[in-house]
């Protein structure tokens, strides 16, 4: 950019110009591009777990698009003739057959296929560790928090997405899913049988099924993700990207790259790599080989029939729910249906989805935040999160209590029962170890920085004393370190004020305080600049002395480390 | 039938011998007893009982009581037939290493002549299924996969999984993966239904269902995998391991790679 000496333009060069000319006068591209090429994104491995998602969500698009060439939504029964032998002359559905032909008739179909299922996995699995990522680091917190309303509206919608996808080829695990969620909707009070009615057009299975969920699962829902998904991307954009704290790094500035050419680069080349390792899997690891598991027949079941495995914890609620069921005016409420697989997911986005509406609301916190937190110096956030993730894999993993009990020769109900248990007391253990080792990463950070680090040397003092020599950690260093600060959990309101009347909306603020004292109550109290300079100055005569003593021989790359601070 | 089929079983030539020696009156009685339930009394050879008498007041009769009429360590055997015996022992479930919620599938302890001397001792104490005969067996052969599939997703696929993997079932106890079975031990467990399996009679299975069922579990076996790696055909749960550990595990340590690539 510095160059001063410009090459005769060649033909690629002048081509290039010209064309960009040509737009440029009839699109206004320059002030477009002025402004926004050179916008500042920061750089971190976790910033490119949400570009996992992204780039999943094109190759599903890209294949989904050659699926539909070939697939029928149709329940039509057909005997089947095509090339695979083991069901030729097996009546089945038309879209079980087309699903077949693309595996086995149609060039390159099956690899398309397992490209498609494969990334629609690694879709939803990367957009979950995409949140994770979010919540860890408080990157929710003001002004993002409708990013993050879009983001859970993404999950859900991701999760739709590919139940549906899994219910098309009508094999013998999509129908057994397709009727459990017909079980599903039957349980809910009074509407239920209605409701079945309505979506399957009559009793379940019947014909209507199939091809609403194609229009649902090809239009309504992608539709939706690629609107929401561009709402998502523009308020990144406008709202800048976060970054994490470091030398230089304000609540106020952006510290990294430009997007053209470094990040646009990065993004592109990472593009590539996920959909290389997309396509690597696929060609060499079956998914969902539906002509092992046969068409859907109402009669027939199998072993290990399991959802996807974002489905997993709902499969898993259901398998533990004990079956109680309750008679209201003498209609049945199945709670061992209601419960686990609709009151217990309501739940569970609500709270995801109010998740830092609640916690502003506890620490009283209206500031706003483009510094990301260290997941330690949040304590408690971080030790509700891993409380959060911990009743979710308990729940995931009895999803799958049947292959575990095959596999490890364990009985299914004693995995059960142990599930069960586990799930009202694992989160608590959780969030109580998570935190202690917050408090002591806390506790550790302070240490660092106000007894430095600890150099393995040790010294004998004339008084025959032995000591370690410390160093000061490095500006860098300090400047992750020094990135807490102390906040005040919000005082208990006074009961009554100066003129004593009674405080307004009294109960409200004790609640408030109360959480907002627990929220913060065993944090390590951060270190203050004053303390920082304090220290620091202490490390530095102790070493000095030492070196006048003689004790230390004069060491330039130390004394160098020590006149930079 | 021909002699060449038949002679490619492992199981072929002590089976010819065991024929020869009940005479044709009972070989025709065994051919019959694939279409009903015969009682294998067909009158085995004196020496073979006496034989299978002795083997089995050794081995079982702690368990099954001195004339196999039971005790509280093991059920009576006496109207089990030959097949049921056959199925336990060439399976290595019987005799039971130590009571466990369910016998499990081990190397033999008896050699084929022993074991058809213990069947014909238990086939003596009362009548049962007979050991079906080497024909009715390898009527597989000829037999069609696809609809043998159908009859596997109806009748077996709830407890085996769908290509014949095994599962769980409650308190501990398993159908077990039939990718060892023989088709003669296929067709006896049809028969004789142990433990928490059905009973699949000749009534309401045929033998030409049983002949399908045992050809697509034999294609199970062989048939290859067109989408790479099978995980075990195991469904979804295994995709998902996958999934997560190095499927994931290699794009987040991509992301890695790329974001300590500046510049
Ligand atoms: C340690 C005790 C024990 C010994 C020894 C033993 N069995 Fe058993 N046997 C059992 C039990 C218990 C069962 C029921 C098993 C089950 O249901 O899984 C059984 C079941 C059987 C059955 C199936 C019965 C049916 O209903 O179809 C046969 C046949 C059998 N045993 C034969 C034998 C023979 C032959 C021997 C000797 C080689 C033998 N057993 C040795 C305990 C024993
Ligand atoms: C209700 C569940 C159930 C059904 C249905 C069922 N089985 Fe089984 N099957 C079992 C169990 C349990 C065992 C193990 C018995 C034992 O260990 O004593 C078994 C054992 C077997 C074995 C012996 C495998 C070995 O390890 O030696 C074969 C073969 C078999 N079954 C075939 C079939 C076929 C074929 C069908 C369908 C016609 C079928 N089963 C249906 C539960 C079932
Ligand atoms: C279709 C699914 C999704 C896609 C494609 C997607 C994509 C992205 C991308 C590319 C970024 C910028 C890079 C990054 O920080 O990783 C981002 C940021 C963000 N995402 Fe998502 N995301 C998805 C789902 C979600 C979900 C489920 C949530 C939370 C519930 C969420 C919340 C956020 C937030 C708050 C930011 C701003 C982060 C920051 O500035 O630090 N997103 N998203």
């Amino acid at each position: 950019m510095t160059a001063t000496i410009t090459p005769p333009a060649g033909p690629v060069q002048r081509g290039a110009e010209a064309t960009y000319d040509y737009l440029d006068q009839r699109l206004g591209l320059s002030a477009l591009l002025k402004t926004n090429v050179r916008k500042i994104f920061p750089d971190h491995w976790s910033f490119m777990l949400g570009e996992i998602a992204l780039y999943s969500f094109i190759v599903v698009l890209l294949t989904g698009t050659f699926l539909t060439f070939f697939y029928k939504p149709s329940v039509t029964e057909i005997i089947y003739d095509g090339s695979y032998l083991p069901l030729r002359g097996i009546p089945m559905s038309e879209a079980y057959a087309s699903t077949l032909n693309i595996s086995f008739d149609i060039r390159g179909g099956l690899l398309m296929r397992q490209i498609h299922h494969w990334a629609a996995l690694f879709f939803v699995a990367a957009i979950s560790v995409h949140m994770f990522r979010v919540f860890f680091t408080g990157a929710f917190r003001k002004p993002r928090e409708f990013n993050w309303l879009i983001g859970v509206s993404l999950l859900v919608l991701a999760l739709l997405a590919g139940f549906a996808g899994y219910s098309l080829p009508d094999d013998l695990l999509s129908g057994t899913g397709l009727r459990i969620a017909a079980g599903i909707m039957q349980s809910i009070p009074v509407v239920g049988t209605w409701l079945v009615f309505l979506a399957f057009e009559g009793e379940f299975p019947g014909t209507a099924f199939i091809p609403r969920l194609y229009t649902i699962h090809v239009l309504l829902v992608p539709g939706l993700i690629l609107a929401l998904i561009t709402a998502h991307l523009i308020l990144v954009f406008y709202q800048k990207h976060t970054q994490y704290p470091g030398k230089g790094r304000t609540n106020t500035n952006v510290v990294g790259y430009p997007l053209l050419p470094v990040y646009v680069a990065k993004a592109g080349g990472f593009f590539f790599i996920v959909f290389g390792v997309l396509t690597l899997i696929s060609a060499l690891v079956t998914i969902n080989p539906i002509w092992l598991y046969g068409p859907y027949m109402p009669d027939q079941v199998t072993a290990g029939s399991q959802p996807d495995w974002y489905i997993g914890f709902l499969e898993g609620a259901l398998r533990m729910m004990p079956a109680w069921e309750l008679l209201i005016f003498g209609y049945p409420i199945s709670l061992n249906v209601l419960v686990p697989a609709l009151i217990l997911p309501g739940l569970i986005f609500t709270l995801i989805a109010l998740y830092p509406f609640i916690e502003a609301w506890v620490t009283g916190d209206r500031r706003e935040h483009h510094l990301l937190d260290r997941p330690r110096n949040a304590a408690t956030r971080t030790a509700l999160g891993v409380m959060g993730l911990t009743f979710y894999v308990v729940l995931f993993i009895n999803g799958g209590n049947d292959v575990i009990a095959t596999t490890f020769d364990l009985s299914i109900n004693s995995i059960t029962w142990a599930m069960r248990i586990l799930l009202i007391l694992g989160p608590w253990a959780a969030f109580v170890v998570t935190k202690r080792i917050c408090l002591g990463l806390q506790r550790r950070d302070r240490d660092l920085l106000l007894h430095g680090r600890e150099t393995g040397r040790i010294l004998r003092l004339p008084s025959g004393e032995f000591v370690e020599v410390h160093e000061p950690v490095s500006e860098e260093r300090a400047a992750i370190l020094m990135a807490r600060q102390d906040v005040r959990p919000l005082p208990l309101p006074p009961a009554t004020d100066a003129d004593g009347v009674r405080t307004p909306g009294l109960w409200h603020r004790r609640v408030r305080s109360r959480l907002s004292q627990w929220w913060y109550r065993d944090d390590i109290p951060a270190v203050t600049p004053a303390e920082l300079a304090a220290a620091q100055s202490h490390i530095r005569h102790e070493l000095a002395a030492a070196e006048s003593m003689g004790v230390l021989p004069h060491e330039p790359e130390l004394s160098e480390a020590l006149s930079r601070h | 039938m021909t002699g060449r089929t038949l002679r490619r079983q492992p199981w072929a030539a002590p089976a010819l011998l065991l024929l020869t020696l009940i005479g044709v009156g009972a070989l025709v009685a065994a051919i019959d007893a694939g279409t009903q339930p015969a009682t294998a009394s067909g009158a085995p050879s004196q020496t073979q009982v006496a034989k299978g008498s002795a083997l089995f007041a050794e081995g079982c009769a702690s368990c099954h009581g001195p004339a196999g009429e039971g005790t509280t360590d093991g059920p009576s055997l006496i109207g089990v037939g030959a097949a049921s015996v056959d199925f336990q022992v060439t399976t290595g479930r019987m005799p039971l290493a130590a009571p466990n919620v369910q016998a499990m599938r081990k190397p033999p302890s008896y050699d084929r002549e022993e074991t058809l001397a213990l069947a014909a001792y238990v086939a003596a104490l009362g009548p049962g299924p007979a050991i079906p005969s080497g024909s009715v067996v390898d009527e597989w052969r000829d037999a069609s996969v696809a609809k043998g599939g159908e009859l596997f997703r109806v009748n077996c696929a709830q407890c085996h999984n769908f290509a014949g993997r095994g599962g769980a079932l409650s308190d501990g106890r398993y159908a077990p993966s039939l990718m060892s079975s023989t088709p003669l031990e296929i067709y006896e467990a049809m028969l004789t239904g142990p433990q928490s399996m059905p009973v699949f009679a000749d009534t309401s299975l045929p033998p030409e269902s049983k002949a399908e069922i045992i050809a697509y579990i034999e294609n199970l076996k062989q048939e290859p995998n067109p989408g790479g790696l099978d995980l075990g055909r195991f469904g979804p749960v295994t995709e998902g391991l996958f999934l997560w550990t190095a499927g994931m595990g290699a794009l987040v340590a991509a992301a890695i790679w790329i974001g300590a690539r500046v510049r």
